[in-house]
């Protein structure tokens, strides 16, 4: 039931705000099926801790430790973002760059796109989160092009073929995946990729073909959380679209794309018996680290900055996962929650602060701090958060990332050290003016939205200093699930 | 010296179809042409799928053949047909490596594929398996035509060229995926389509034209 | 009885091939809605070139003289190693088909340089031409000649013909890419019309004229003979290749050969109409446009190849 209305919200919000999504109040309605969203995930998160996994629809679905806490949190940060989203497209209204008509594409898209991230995270079938993500990619193409400007056109142009390009090796490697299944769970071919049976015959599956399917689903769905060099669409798509979408995309999207990762690097390694898998995911995560970081300095408009501290902190995690352990999978997860919370905070900060100066470039950003108090501490605060200074969540995962990397894969340290190190410098150099300099911006005529982005770093904040202990047990039956060496 | 099964063969006469149609594909510099080799792509899909529906006896390879005359057959070949009229785009350009090397290129890649796809031939027991290399080469094929042209539209036949790659592929190698995962499949396409061509106008609208140079100039400054 | 059939070869060859390039002509003509020239207008023509005195350019070397003989007895040798009525050949067993492609390019090289000999502007432009164009198309007919090879395990021609005429009827992809190569390589061989057009002599496009300009009279004549024998050898060598049905064999002795020769004529005709039907529906291609023709067919060649090596088919 539960689970019924969590995937049904926000499709339903979809088909009415399609219909609705240009009159006045619509952008409360938005919130309104975001929030039923995120309660329905609040009920189904309490029903999962209480009684353990759940599989639904003929096996088609399921929650387990690893996927609810990820609906949560995406229902969470949905939710939130429409709050933001409320006053940022009134103002977007008001200086004329969205009509009603795109005003009601976004929003219907916006509940599609929450929709197609749910089921991507919460479905059983393997060739069902191929199509999911598909759609995800398919129902934001139009939102990065919702302005219509020709670097947002390219931005979408660039987001959909690279997507539809990479995705298509996912479904080659999802077909390749069947294949071996098939062999194996034989007569019962329609459940062959269904996960919970895949995962139960992995050490039986045939191990070359396995490992061309995970390169080719690594490729694939590698190019959606952005993992360098395959993640060229995602500073563009990041910057050119409005920015509660760069806030989801980069909160919510990249998350999902890294669950499909490690969910088909459970069953490659299950099946090679080889760190093959891991080493893969560790080199793309050092690269994207490394190379993000470096491309962090040469950055002057300020979502790209942050797109590509997303691209860096994917990089992390994918790492993270590409080592595996308890510890490393724990601090994963942890950094998957921290950064999604933070990104978006920042974001929405981003946002406002875009919004005063009429620009997204750095340099005609400044002074935040007289202007609006609450919008400039919001940005620092969320930038010292997402640079891991302590005591926030970041600092946390990092360091559990860095420790454990430091035992398991010392080479790997002193390359992360000097990536996180570059990036601290790049964006709190940029940041820091931004904020205390001498101000240049406008009154806006809409109140910000702050309550999602305080909101955000607080809960960081206490996951820094505190992590309650059902989410701590709840994070290690999940790092237990994932496995690894 | 001929021990295969009639209707084996005439499933190897269809691959090699497919095989050769990616060529011409990357060959042709007329949009409508591409548009019409697609159709014809999608044609020998269709009959490749119905040959096996009727060998293997199953029943969703019926749906699938279904799917795939609707959509593949009739639906997106009309589709592009009416934007090309609409949006009056006719000719690519000429394409960033010339033909010859194209098609020397695309040689290589299908000795590539063929190779990449020995493995997997070998441990599949379906009577196409043979196909499974040229299902690789036609979604190379597809891929390096993406990459070589600059139009818009044509870039937009490779993807969906690709796509039949990738169904030949799955089709071949295991008779098809399970149906829910085609239909979902099928959907992407007919959706991803049908984005495309709200993008195009919005292309159109900005940049008066459809050549892909235009959406260049988001690159890392200084 | 061997012998017979390759005098008769031979002979049916040398008699037959102008009379294919009348019917080709011909077809051509009721096609393009014009009045058709006789069947018999290339022997006529041949006939009148050899009564003619002979002219040849001051600074002609011996070469020049020497070019139309060993053209015309290169196209004749051809004749003979080709099964065109019987496999049971004498001559065939000096040279494969890979001998074959080497006799060709013989004559190939002999014409270029007797074009470039005289010195103008259009002979060695002609040759200049000629040259590329075989460039590109030999190693597309070797291609095709590997892949029939390939199926029959030999590169004797008359062993590939009987091989390939005793097996079921079956689909093959390869034989099929590789006969639409062949074809794209006759075209470009025999100056056909989406690369040369014969019947013109329009100097920026032309190539096999340009050649022939500075002959005359009989060296003309033979030339032109020539020309008509290697369309015939193509057509024959395309016959062995991929419609080798009902050509006499040991199995099928004299009578077999009273069968082959209608059956050849049945051919022939055929593909004259075919000839005539590609000529009329394709447009001249420019002339830097050809590489990219002769690229195609040596693709479809190796992709027949690699679907012969892939599939078994």
């Amino acid at each position: 039931m539960e689970f019924l209305l969590l995937l049904g919200t926000p499709l339903v919000g979809a088909a009415a705000l399609a219909v609705w999504g240009a009159r006045p109040r619509a952008p409360e309605l938005n919130v309104v099926f975001s929030l039923a969203t995120f309660l329905a995930a609040c009920a189904l998160t309490v029903r999962v801790i209480g009684e353990g996994e759940l599989i639904v629809a003929r096996e088609q679905f399921f929650i387990d430790a690893f996927n609810v806490f990820l609906v949560a949190l995406t229902a969470f940060v949905g939710f939130t973002t429409s709050l933001f989203s409320r006053p940022y497209m009134r103002v977007e209204m008001e200086h004329g760059r969205v009509t009603p008509r795109r005003l009601r594409l976004y929003h219907s898209m916006y509940q599609l796109f929450m929709a197609t991230m749910l089921i991507a995270l919460t479905t059983n079938n393997l060739g069902l989160l191929w199509v999911a993500m598909e759609a995800a990619t398919l129902s934001t193409v139009l939102l990065v092009t919702l302005y219509r400007t020709p670097a947002s056109l390219e931005a979408g142009w660039k987001y959909f073929i690279l997507c539809g390009v990479g995705i298509a090796q996912a479904l080659f490697g999802t077909i390749l995946l069947y294949f071996a299944a098939e062999s194996v769970l034989g007569v019962e071919g329609v459940n062959a990729l269904l996960w919970t049976h895949l995962d139960s015959v992995k050490g039986d599956l045939e191990p070359t073909v396995l490992s061309l399917a995970f390169v080719f689903l690594l490729v694939g769905y590698g190019t959606k959380v952005g993992l360098a060099p395959l993640h060229n669409w995602l500073p563009d798509a990041h910057a050119e679209g409005p920015t509660p979408i760069s806030a989801v995309l980069s909160g919510l999207l990249l998350n999902v794309a890294v669950y499909a990762v490690v969910r088909c690097k459970v069953l490659a390694e299950g099946a090679l018996r080889s760190d093959l898998p891991s080493q893969m995911l560790m080199g793309f995560g050092l690269l994207s680290v490394m190379l993000a970081a470096l491309f962090l300095w040469r950055q002057r408009d300020i979502k790209r900055l942050f797109a590509y501290s997303s691209i860096e902190h994917m990089g992390i995690i994918t790492f993270a996962f590409g080592m595996g352990g308890p510890v490393a999978n724990f601090a994963a997860l942890l950094h998957m929650t921290v950064h999604s919370l933070t990104k978006s905070a920042i974001f929405f900060a981003v946002g406002h602060a875009a919004q005063k100066a009429g620009s997204q470039l750095m340099e005609n950003i400044r002074g935040l701090v007289t202007l609006s108090p609450t919008v400039g501490w919001g940005l620092m605060l969320g930038s010292i958060a997402i640079l891991g200074i302590p005591p926030f969540g970041v600092f946390a995962s990092e360091f559990l990332i860095l420790t454990t990397a430091m035992k398991e894969q010392p080479w790997a340290t002193p390359i992360l050290l000097f990536a996180l190190g570059i990036a601290f410098a790049a964006i709190f150099g940029r940041v820091q003016p931004m904020v205390f300099g001498e101000p240049t911006a406008k009154r806006l005529p809409h109140p910000p939205a702050l309550i999602p982005v305080f909101t955000h770093l607080a809960i960081v904040l206490v996951l820094g200093v505190f992590i309650p202990p059902y989410l701590a047990d709840w994070y290690r039956t999940a790092a237990q699930l994932i496995g690894g060496p | 010296m001929n021990p295969m099964p009639f209707d084996v063969q005439l499933l190897n006469a269809l691959s090699a179809l497919l095989l050769l149609l990616a060529f011409a594909m990357l060959s042709q510099r007329r949009i409508v042409t591409l548009v019409s080799l697609l159709a014809v792509q999608g044609v020998l899909l269709l009959a490749a799928t119905l040959l096996l529906a009727w060998r293997t006896g199953e029943t969703h390879l019926y749906f699938s053949a279904a799917l795939t005359l609707g959509l593949k057959v009739i639906f997106l070949p009309w589709v592009l047909y009416r934007l090309i009229r609409r949006l009056g785009v006719y000719w690519d350009s000429e394409p960033l490596i010339n033909i010859p090397g194209t098609m020397l290129i695309g040689l290589l890649i299908v000795v590539f594929a063929f190779g990449l796809a020995q493995p997997i031939s070998e441990l599949a027991s379906t009577a196409t398996r043979s196909a499974i290399g040229i299902a690789v080469a036609v979604i190379l094929l597809s891929f390096l035509m993406m990459i070589t042209r600059r139009k818009a539209m044509s870039q937009v036949v490779g993807f969906l060229s690709m796509e039949n790659g990738l169904f030949f592929g799955a089709m071949s190698a295991t008779y098809g995926m399970p149906m829910i995962v085609e239909l979902g499949v099928a959907l992407d396409v007919l959706v991803a389509m049908l984005v495309l061509g709200v993008f195009f106008f919005q292309i159109r609208e900005q940049f008066d034209s459809l050549d892909l140079h235009h959406l260049e100039s988001l690159k890392e400054k200084r | 009885m061997a012998w017979l059939t390759q005098i008769l070869e031979v002979l049916a060859a040398l008699v037959a091939a102008p009379l294919f390039l009348g019917w080709v002509n011909k077809c051509r003509a009721w096609l393009q809605n014009r009045s058709a020239p006789s069947l018999l207008q290339p022997y006529r023509g041949i006939r009148k070139l050899f009564f003619k005195d002979a002219v040849i350019a001051e600074n002609a070397s011996p070469l020049f003289r020497l070019a139309p003989y060993v053209v015309f007895g290169a196209m004749v040798l051809a004749a003979a190693i080709i099964p065109s009525m019987g496999t049971r050949l004498p001559f065939s067993s000096a040279a494969d088909a890979i001998a074959l492609v080497g006799l060709l390019a013989t004559a190939r090289v002999f014409q270029s340089l007797a074009a470039m000999d005289v010195g103008t502007a259009f002979g060695s432009l002609g040759a200049r031409r000629e040259m590329m164009i075989g460039f590109l198309a030999e190693p597309a007919l070797l291609m095709v000649i590997f892949v029939a090879s390939l199926i029959s395990a030999t590169t004797a021609l008359p062993v590939i013909s009987e091989r390939l005429a005793v097996q079921s009827v079956g689909l093959y992809p390869s034989l099929a890419f590789t006969a639409v190569a062949f074809t794209m390589v006759l075209l470009a061989e025999n100056a056909r019309i989406p690369v040369d057009n014969p019947a013109t002599h329009l100097e920026l496009t032309m190539i096999h004229e340009a050649m022939l300009l500075e002959y005359s009279a009989r060296h003309l004549a033979l030339m032109e003979w020539a020309a008509a024998l290697k369309l015939f050898n193509y057509a024959c060598i395309g016959f062995a290749l991929f419609v080798p049905w009902g050509v006499s064999t040991t199995a099928t002795g004299p009578a077999g050969l009273l069968f082959a020769i209608p059956l050849l004529a049945a051919k022939l005709a055929v593909a004259g109409v075919g000839l005539a039907l590609i000529e009329t529906l394709s447009a001249k291609l420019r002339v830097f446009r050809a590489p990219e023709f002769l690229a195609t067919a040596f693709l479809l060649a190796v992709l027949g190849l690699l679907v012969r090596l892939l599939l078994g088919s």
